[in-house]
């Protein structure tokens, strides 16, 4: 399987089940989109290529043009085979190495498009014991196996509502990771308000990852994330993010945003997080009732590519000026990206991670909190439906009816399984306007690729004589 | 090649 496009003035094909892409000119395009048909090459031309296409290009160019494509089909690189469902077949329960605590179901902020219910998840406001989180981290360690690398995301609602239990979590963590032979990451996710010179402090040394919620230009901002007395948020939060990343040195964040209909022009909310003095940049489109205002439909969708598109130009334009700055959704590693196996399991929800909450209620991940048709079990009561976990396990790219065929599925894996439920009511019936919105960003993040590539910023590959970084 | 640039390297 091949997918081919044309984005910014480049000819690109990705050769699904090899990974390779290629950058291909007009008359390599061409015979693309006539071969295309069967997946299959002959050492010699089809003289129907000739006919097709003799009114663009003289023999000799179609001939020279196929031998090259009948190089990159002969090493694999060109309608390479799917010889990945038997892989697929073999996914089985694997260890818990993942964990969101949802260490506050309460919120200093009444955001309007906030997929936990303003903060509660609709189970009442409170905060995770101490007690809890300690059983969670427990939890993790005893469900791990063999694995070492753990990962931690405090979450809610607004963790630095709970920020003691939030560091007498990660204590405890620390103090009996060697003894069990793991090593824990943890990430902190925040709406800001609460954030002061004590906290920022703390969480540049502990955390591996800071998640800090702004939208973008403050009329956008602060049209939805609002406190309960309707007040918005942007003045208080941006000088406190400046400081925690000002101080951040080399450590992960990220400013992450959503974007709704009421701003399809959030190339200018990217824009202006640069401004701000920012450089890992997330915008995402908003997950919603489509019946609300500010949702993104399916008839939103070409005015959304539009701007993806025109973000994707500012990007590379940036950066032939020097300017870097990271945008999450178009990130895309093409040569040392994660092994085939990940990629058809994908994010691991339900499977490889959970999500607990202050109850110490177990879900397949912070998506499914509150829903009790997927309460997995309790921290307290020693529950764990393995059954569950295993049909989780089980739903990867080729369980799913329309990711088996579909060209992004080595990126997108599957898409998400909380959305899938929420928008089709099936883990395994992808969303379209996701999955559309997911293809559009592959696109655009391999043209940029392609764009620095061609200005030497990204090094194409050589082959066997290569030494560049991509090899 | 001059038709085809591949960008990267089961």
């Amino acid at each position: 399987m091949i997918h081919k496009y044309k984005l910014g003035g480049y000819n690109i094909c990705l050769d699904v089940h090899s990974g390779a892409v290629h950058v291909l000119d007009d008359a390599a395009y061409d015979i693309l989109d006539i071969l295309e048909k069967t997946e299959t090459m002959e050492k010699q031309p089809d003289e129907q290529i000739f006919v097709c296409l003799e009114d663009k290009y003289d023999r000799e160019e179609i001939a020279d043009t196929y031998d090259a494509l009948y190089e990159l089909y002969e090493n694999g690189l060109l309608f390479s085979p799917d010889d990945y469902e038997q892989f697929a077949g073999m996914m089985t329960k694997a260890p818990v190495k993942s964990m969101c605590i949802n260490i506050s179901h309460d919120c200093n902020l009444r955001c309007e498009y906030c997929f936990a219910a303003k903060g509660d998840f609709g189970q009442g406001r409170c905060l995770m014991p101490l007690e809890t989180a300690k059983k969670a981290i427990d939890f993790i360690i005893a469900n791990s196996g063999t694995r070492k690398n753990l990962e931690v995301d405090f979450f809610g609602g607004e963790p630095l509502m709970n920020f003691d239990v939030v560091k007498q979590t990660v204590e405890y963590a620390r103090s009996i990771e060697k003894k069990h032979n793991k090593h824990f990451r943890f990430t902190i996710t925040t709406n800001g308000l609460l954030l002061d010179d004590e906290k920022i402090e703390y969480i540049n040394r502990e955390m591996n990852n800071a998640v800090l919620s702004l939208d973008g230009r403050k009329e956008v901002n602060d049209r939805l994330r609002v406190t309960p007395n309707g007040k918005g948020c942007y003045d208080t939060i941006v000088p406190k993010y400046q400081k925690l990343v000002a101080g951040r040195g080399d450590k992960d964040y990220y400013i992450r945003g959503t974007f709704t209909k009421y701003n399809l022009d959030f190339t200018e909310d990217v824009l202006h997080f640069r401004d701000l003095g920012f450089e890992q940049l997330s915008i995402e489109p908003v997950v919603s009732d489509p019946k609300l205002d500010y949702s993104i439909k399916y008839e939103d969708l070409p005015r959304v590519f539009e701007e993806y598109e025109r973000l994707a130009h500012t990007i590379i334009s940036s950066r032939k000026k020097g300017d870097y700055y990271n945008f999450f959704h178009f990130m895309i590693d093409l040569n040392q990206g994660p092994c085939a196996i990940k990629r058809l399991r994908g994010c691991g929800c339900g499977n490889e991670y959970v999500a607990v909450t202050p109850q110490g209620d177990i879900y397949p991940c912070h998506q499914f909190v509150g829903n009790e048709d997927y309460k997995m079990g309790n921290l307290h009561d020693g529950t764990f439906n393995t059954a569950m976990k295993e049909d989780f396990a089980k739903a990867n790219v080729y369980s799913k009816e329309n990711c088996k065929d579909c060209w992004a599925k080595f990126y997108c894996s599957g898409g998400c399984n909380a959305n899938n439920y929420q928008y089709e009511g099936d883990i395994r019936k992808s969303h379209k306007t996701s999955c559309e919105l997911e293809k559009k960003r592959l696109e655009c993040a391999i043209m940029i690729k392609a764009a620095l590539a061609e200005d030497g910023d990204e090094t194409p590959c050589d082959g066997e004589d290569c030494f560049s970084a991509c090899c | 090649t001059k038709h085809i640039k591949t960008l990267n390297k089961k």
